[in-house]
């Protein structure tokens, strides 16, 4: 009946609304496959956390339809559609214990005590928190809750699972360990992820997709490496990693790119990517880790005078802050090799990169 | 235990830098922590124990303190105690009365104890009143065919028993009185004959209307509590200062206009004739009688249910009730086991403080009470003003508070302090 190669989510035409005046989800669009890892990410604010409230019930759309396995559920129940969600404060339940906890969605099903108990410890197994099963939720660590909270949410074999910032709370290092559990969780299990963040690393590490929000609409929805490597547009590119912007206008256009003029004068050849007309004012986008020092002419088509400004030394490179071509806040990240050249402060080098590494985007008028 | 297992032996204790044991240099490091603490709640200490503590204590040592008697005719007192109650005393125990009445007389205190036997023996104040006066001209005896001719019940046993037991300088007498048992003409401790039995029948009125107080409280003030936690700001603190504004209303004014709205010729009652609910020759009676102490006092302590209520409610996140749906309990389920679970400690404070707040209550159901709606503290009250009785007074009162304490200790192993939250 149902077709595997279905999306099992869709979102057609949804926009949402909380006050009749400002539309925080504009148009929204998004088919999620089956077992798939989508990451909704963006700013605060940006409407991503409104659309994960809206797939598991709790807010009504306000236009669009919502599909699930190729059924409308505008209008049911958020305890009838099946989703499994974790919340961004575990929101385990205080006066339960683990193991009541895990049994909570079981036995609202009816399930019987043998299997439930059965499930329990399984899923207990699965995130490594066996024999916690009789502690209440207050005597375990911020790490162990968040377990507990991804299993609960699994226990009960839903075919999708929502997780709303769910490692928020945790400090680094338990939040780069929990990102890989939940990853090989997801391996594992097959289940269908819809993971909403606002931190770009974790997205990265996680993701089959990422959905970049920004003000009520997706602005680039691709593979992580896509979204770094290949920014639709300006915001992606600054939002995603870390980026080099410089800003002009376009001055020469040919099939795949552009020639743009800065605000300093220079000319600089990019990739065209989204400017339509010469004259325009276009925002170029640029990797540090893409920028060459002493480069020559040979491999590089984009030369510049640099003057270094700061040095940084960070063990594996050393990030340069540089001023060319009227940037002063121009990043270069230096390898640490054994044959990296000395620079001080104050130091003319010459830097440069190709044009397929620079990308000519829309103009992006933010900090 | 952890303490005594790494408890150092004389060789390894733990030394600070200046070689002083590290206890002790924590010791006084800390004192002066301790001291200032002390003497910040110093003030309210002494106030408590002015205001409180002193009071409560002097109360309850007047509940059994006797002195009338005892003061008043001492060496009767003192010599009647060796009497054996089989038949009417002798002539010698007649004398010291006189002498001691008569001394009574002289310092104007047969009063006194005349008041002290009415409570035994009701009537026995004009005898007691007249033998003092007739004294006063009878210097010499004998006495004792004369006191029994002057008034015939010193020549009943019931008389001298009563006094016997009155005279003592502690009696139980008044905690007796106070859950309708006497001491009977023997002296056994025997029912209060059934026209004079009243503080049982209220005490087990107070308890009932208070539950009941109890129990509207918590009704009406769940769902505003939870729409206080979960609206808006603006709406809720609109919502507060509505829950708030019997709170700072006078009490005075609160109570009259509910004597306004429910009296009988009042605008409920006007409301529901001119509608047809009922005739007006059948209005009904919903002040002056229990329904007003209830309907009055509820609305009173209703605040007191509301703000720990509200408090709690305010700590439980949406994402709780979030979850529980997500899981796929539908909305009373997730109520049930999570929601409600989570608000008992709320409930559990409103609960008892609207319960003890209750239990005390004296002024609305002085006012509003009527009959019916009378309440044990009203009757203390009675004692205290009207009939002087402070001994039944002080005997009523330690009676309510030793029932208040057990329901505290029975409700502290039900539900358990600890989990009760105040906010």
């Amino acid at each position: 009946m149902i077709d595997t190669n279905d999306p099992l989510v869709r979102f057609i035409g949804v926009q949402k609304s909380y006050d009749g005046e400002i539309l925080v989800v504009k148009d929204f669009n998004l088919d999620i496959a089956r077992g798939e890892f989508l990451t909704m990410l963006g700013p605060s604010g940006s409407g991503k956390t409104t659309c994960l409230m809206m797939l598991a019930g709790f807010e009504p759309t306000t236009h669009g339809d919502i599909m699930l396995d190729g059924k409308p559920i505008n209008n049911v129940a958020p305890h009838k559609r099946g989703i499994g969600m974790v919340f961004q404060n575990y929101a385990l339940f205080p006066h339960m214990s683990v193991a009541e906890n895990l049994a909570f969605p079981l036995e609202v099903r009816g399930m019987g005590k043998a299997e439930t108990e059965e499930k329990v410890n399984r899923a207990l197994d699965m995130v490594q928190l066996g024999g916690f099963g009789h502690r209440r939720p207050a005597q375990l660590s911020g790490g162990q809750q968040q377990r507990v909270a991804v299993a609960r949410a699994l226990v009960f074999d839903p075919q999708l699972v929502l997780m709303d910032e769910p490692l928020g709370a945790l400090d680094k290092q338990l939040r780069e360990q929990m990102q890989y559990e939940i990853k090989h969780i997801h391996e594992r299990l097959g289940v269908t992820v819809v993971y909403v963040t606002h931190d770009q690393s974790e997205a990265l590490t996680m993701s089959n997709r990422i959905a970049v929000f920004e003000d009520g609409i997706v602005q680039q929805l691709a593979a992580p490496a896509d979204l770094y490597e290949k920014p639709d547009n300006a915001f992606v590119a600054q939002f995603i990693g870390e980026n080099n912007r410089l800003n002009g206008i376009v001055k020469e256009i040919s099939d795949d790119t552009a020639t743009v003029e800065l605000d300093s004068g220079d000319m600089v050849t990019a990739v065209r990517i989204n400017v339509s007309q010469v004259g325009e004012r276009s925002t170029l986008s640029l990797r540090p880790e893409r920028v060459q020092v002493n480069a020559d002419s040979t491999d590089f088509n984009n030369i510049f005078d640099a003057t270094v400004r700061e040095l940084i030394y960070l063990g594996d490179h050393i990030r340069t802050r540089v001023n060319v071509c009227g940037n002063d806040e121009f990043i270069i990240k230096v390898p640490n090799s054994s044959n990296v050249a000395h620079m001080s402060e104050g130091e003319t080098i010459k830097i440069g990169w190709k044009t397929n590494d620079c990308r000519a985007l829309d103009f992006y008028e933010g900090l | 235990m952890a303490v005594t297992a790494t408890t150092p032996t004389a060789d390894d204790i733990m030394l600070d830098a200046s070689g002083m044991p590290l206890k002790q240099a924590l010791a006084i490091a800390e004192r002066n922590k301790r001291r200032k603490a002390l003497i910040m709640a110093l003030p309210l200490l002494a106030f408590i124990l002015v205001s409180f503590i002193f009071p409560i204590i002097q109360m309850l040592f007047r509940s059994i303190d006797n002195p009338a008697i005892h003061d008043n005719i001492p060496n009767l007192s003192r010599e009647i105690q060796d009497w054996d109650e089989r038949a009417i005393p002798d002539e010698a125990l007649f004398a010291i009365l006189a002498d001691d009445l008569r001394a009574a007389g002289k310092l104007k205190n047969q009063g006194k104890v005349a008041t002290r036997l009415n409570y035994d023996i009701t009537g026995s104040r004009s005898m007691i009143t007249q033998t003092a006066r007739k004294l006063k001209k009878k210097t010499e005896g004998p006495y004792k065919d004369w006191f029994i001719g002057l008034n015939e019940k010193w020549g009943e046993m019931r008389t001298w028993v009563a006094l016997k037991k009155a005279s003592q300088k502690y009696t139980a007498s008044f905690y007796l009185n106070s859950i309708d048992m006497r001491y009977s003409e023997t002296g056994k401790i025997v029912a209060q004959p059934e026209e004079r039995q009243i503080y049982l029948t209220l005490f087990w009125r107070t308890f009932y209307i208070s539950i009941a107080i109890t129990l509207i409280c918590v009704f009406l003030a769940y769902p505003i509590s939870f729409l206080m936690a979960t609206l808006p700001v603006r709406t809720s603190n609109m919502l507060m200062i509505l829950v708030l504004l019997p709170f700072w209303t006078s009490l005075l004014v609160r109570t009259t206009s509910w004597i306004v709205l429910l009296q009988t010729q009042g605008t409920l009652n006007d409301l529901m004739v001119y509608f047809g609910f009922i005739d007006d020759e059948n209005r009904i009676q919903m002040i002056y009688n229990m329904t007003g102490t209830i309907v009055a006092m509820s609305h009173i302590l209703l605040p007191f249910m509301v703000l720990p209520l509200y408090s709690v409610m305010k700590t439980i996140p949406p994402s709780y009730m979030r979850a529980a749906r997500s899981l796929g309990a539908n909305q009373a389920y997730a109520f049930y086991k999570i929601y409600l679970p989570l608000t008992i400690p709320g409930v559990a404070a409103g609960s008892i403080l609207v319960f003890i707040l209750s239990v005390g209550y004296y002024i609305t159901p002085a006012l509003v009470g009527g009959r019916t709606g009378q309440l044990i503290s009203n009757f203390i009250a009675f004692h205290m003003q009207k009939s002087l009785n402070w001994g039944l007074a002080a005997a009523l009162g330690g009676v309510l508070l030793a029932a208040i304490l057990l329901i505290y200790l029975a409700y502290n192993r039900i539900i358990g302090i600890d989990k009760m939250k105040m906010g």
